[in-house]
């Protein structure tokens, strides 16, 4: 800004002397020629480096954002399974990784009975992923529960939490029956009364809110 | 610097000035004057030999001890760490199927293998400890105080930054343990409230661990976090030399009594 006291030089009274004024400067500017190319350069140089920078960072997040294909994969005729006991199954949770892909479930019929009270054609797939941080759980058939080896959470028939460190039940997978084949899809989480939700990773709560603290993901579809 | 004359074949020679028979220096005398040449070459163009010595030959205090070399041994540790990384990349495999086997056949069948790969993992252990040394000295010293909390904040930085680097790595080689390991850590991520979820997501590039979490985790290690700790271990050692080192506490009830003696003289 250029006013009285630059032209001047600082020393104001008679007899100072007057800087000479810029080459295009005229009474009343707002802006000098000077300030108006630092703003301009700047902005240019920000428009150039976001243009860069956006992509690379949107193309990094990417995966944050999209949801992949729905993989169901067939584990079995129907009459493999009974509402008695849990049947492990293994197939690909995730394409393209080889085995570490592969994962386990147990599955089993329905019960109608309570405190189930579930549709007994449908079939429920527990998966093995522990609810505290991850590791592998395991059906114990004599005691009943799912056990997990890593810090000795312990889960009932339901998948519930009876022990140990875990936040909410065990996750579940969706299941359909296409051609006698039971099929199962992608992963929901449940709340401790067992009403589904969107997935969500180990050692987050579900329910209330927990919801909201652990918000649920875009890459995740929505539950059943 | 001039060319040494002898290595020139005679054709090839700048004819000398009529009337010279040249200065008297033998070539012996010249090769023993290249090495100060190039040097001086050198410091003509790029004022190096003033920044040098000003940052070799900056004074310490009185009382300084094995104790101040730990930040230095970080700094070997990192590079050992940088260079071996290089070479092992070289036979890496940032894939699925292959990373297991490729790490497999690096520590087994190439020449020295097993050493380039063990200095590269126990280095690691290596840089943590001497790192926390490093930090329990600046702290127990008092060497964080003003005017060096910026230096700490780097610092702290940088030790995060290591950690990360340890966090991603041990995912790399691709077995059961590292495999679980690292699905055990980012769940862990996955526990802070609000962002964890998506901190999560982006560390596996997607909902569950996929055949990109690899490659992404190694990029991470290899390209993303070394350049972060290249540009803060510069901002860092500028700060050193700028502000200088602290002198041991042990010396400052001295000094407080020198300083009493000379108010009362």
């Amino acid at each position: 800004m250029a006013d009285a006291a630059d032209k001047t030089n600082g020393s104001p009274g008679d007899g100072a002397i007057v800087k000479p004024e810029p080459p295009g400067y005229f009474e009343g500017e707002s802006m000098t020629r000077r300030t108006a190319l630092t703003v301009v350069g700047q902005a240019v140089g920000g428009i150039a480096g976001a243009i860069v920078v956006l992509p690379a960072v949107g193309f990094a997040v990417a995966p944050m954002f999209e949801r992949p294909e729905e993989h169901w994969e067939s584990v079995g005729p129907t009459n493999r399974f009974t509402n008695k006991i849990y049947r492990p199954v293994v197939f690909s949770l995730v394409e393209g990784i080889g085995e570490a892909g592969k994962t386990t479930a147990y599955v089993r019929k329905g019960i109608a009975a309570a405190p189930f009270n579930e549709d007994p054609n449908s079939f429920i797939a527990i998966s093995t992923r522990c609810a505290h941080l991850g590791c592998p759980v395991r059906f114990v058939a004599a005691a009943g529960n799912f056990i997990c080896p890593c810090h000795g959470g312990v889960y009932d028939f339901a998948g519930k939490v009876i022990g140990g460190p875990p936040v909410r039940p065990l996750d579940r997978f969706q299941t359909r029956v296409r051609n006698g084949q039971v099929q199962i899809g992608p992963r929901y989480s449940v709340t401790s009364q067992l009403d589904p939700v969107r997935a969500r990773d180990p050692g987050e709560f579900t329910g209330g809110i927990w919801n909201i603290i652990y918000p649920p993901r875009p890459s995740t579809p929505p539950p059943p | 610097m001039k060319f040494p004359q002898m290595l020139i074949p005679a054709p090839l020679r700048k004819p000398q000035k009529p009337g010279t028979g040249g200065d008297g220096a033998g070539p012996v005398e010249r090769l023993r004057e290249a090495p100060a040449d190039l040097v001086g070459w050198l410091d003509e163009r790029t004022g190096g030999a003033s920044f040098l010595t000003g940052m070799l030959y900056r004074k310490v205090p009185k009382g300084t001890n094995w104790f101040y070399t730990l930040g230095s041994a970080t700094l070997f540790a990192f590079a050992v760490q940088a260079l071996t990384g290089v070479f092992l990349a070289m036979y890496y495999t940032p894939s699925p199927t292959q990373a297991y086997a490729s790490i497999s056949h690096l520590t087994n069948d190439v020449f020295l293998g097993e050493f380039v790969r063990g200095m590269h993992k126990w280095g690691a252990s290596v840089m943590i400890i001497v790192i926390f040394l490093h930090m329990a000295r600046t702290f127990i010293f008092g060497a964080y105080k003003y005017p060096r909390e910026l230096n700490w904040v780097i610092g702290v930085v940088l030790l995060i930054l290591t950690m990360v680097m340890g966090f991603t790595g041990y995912l790399l080689p691709f077995d059961q343990r590292s495999f679980w390991a690292t699905i055990v850590g980012v769940n862990i991520n996955g526990t802070g409230p609000l962002l964890g979820p998506y901190l999560s997501d982006f560390l596996r590039a997607g909902a569950e661990f996929g055949p990109n979490t690899l490659a992404r985790f190694y990029a991470i290690h290899m390209l993303l976090v070394p350049g972060l700790i290249i540009a803060l271990i510069g901002a860092h050692l500028y700060l050193v030399v700028k502000l200088g080192t602290t002198a041991p506490p042990w010396l400052e009830p001295k000094r407080r009594m020198a300083i009493l003696r000379r108010e009362r003289l």
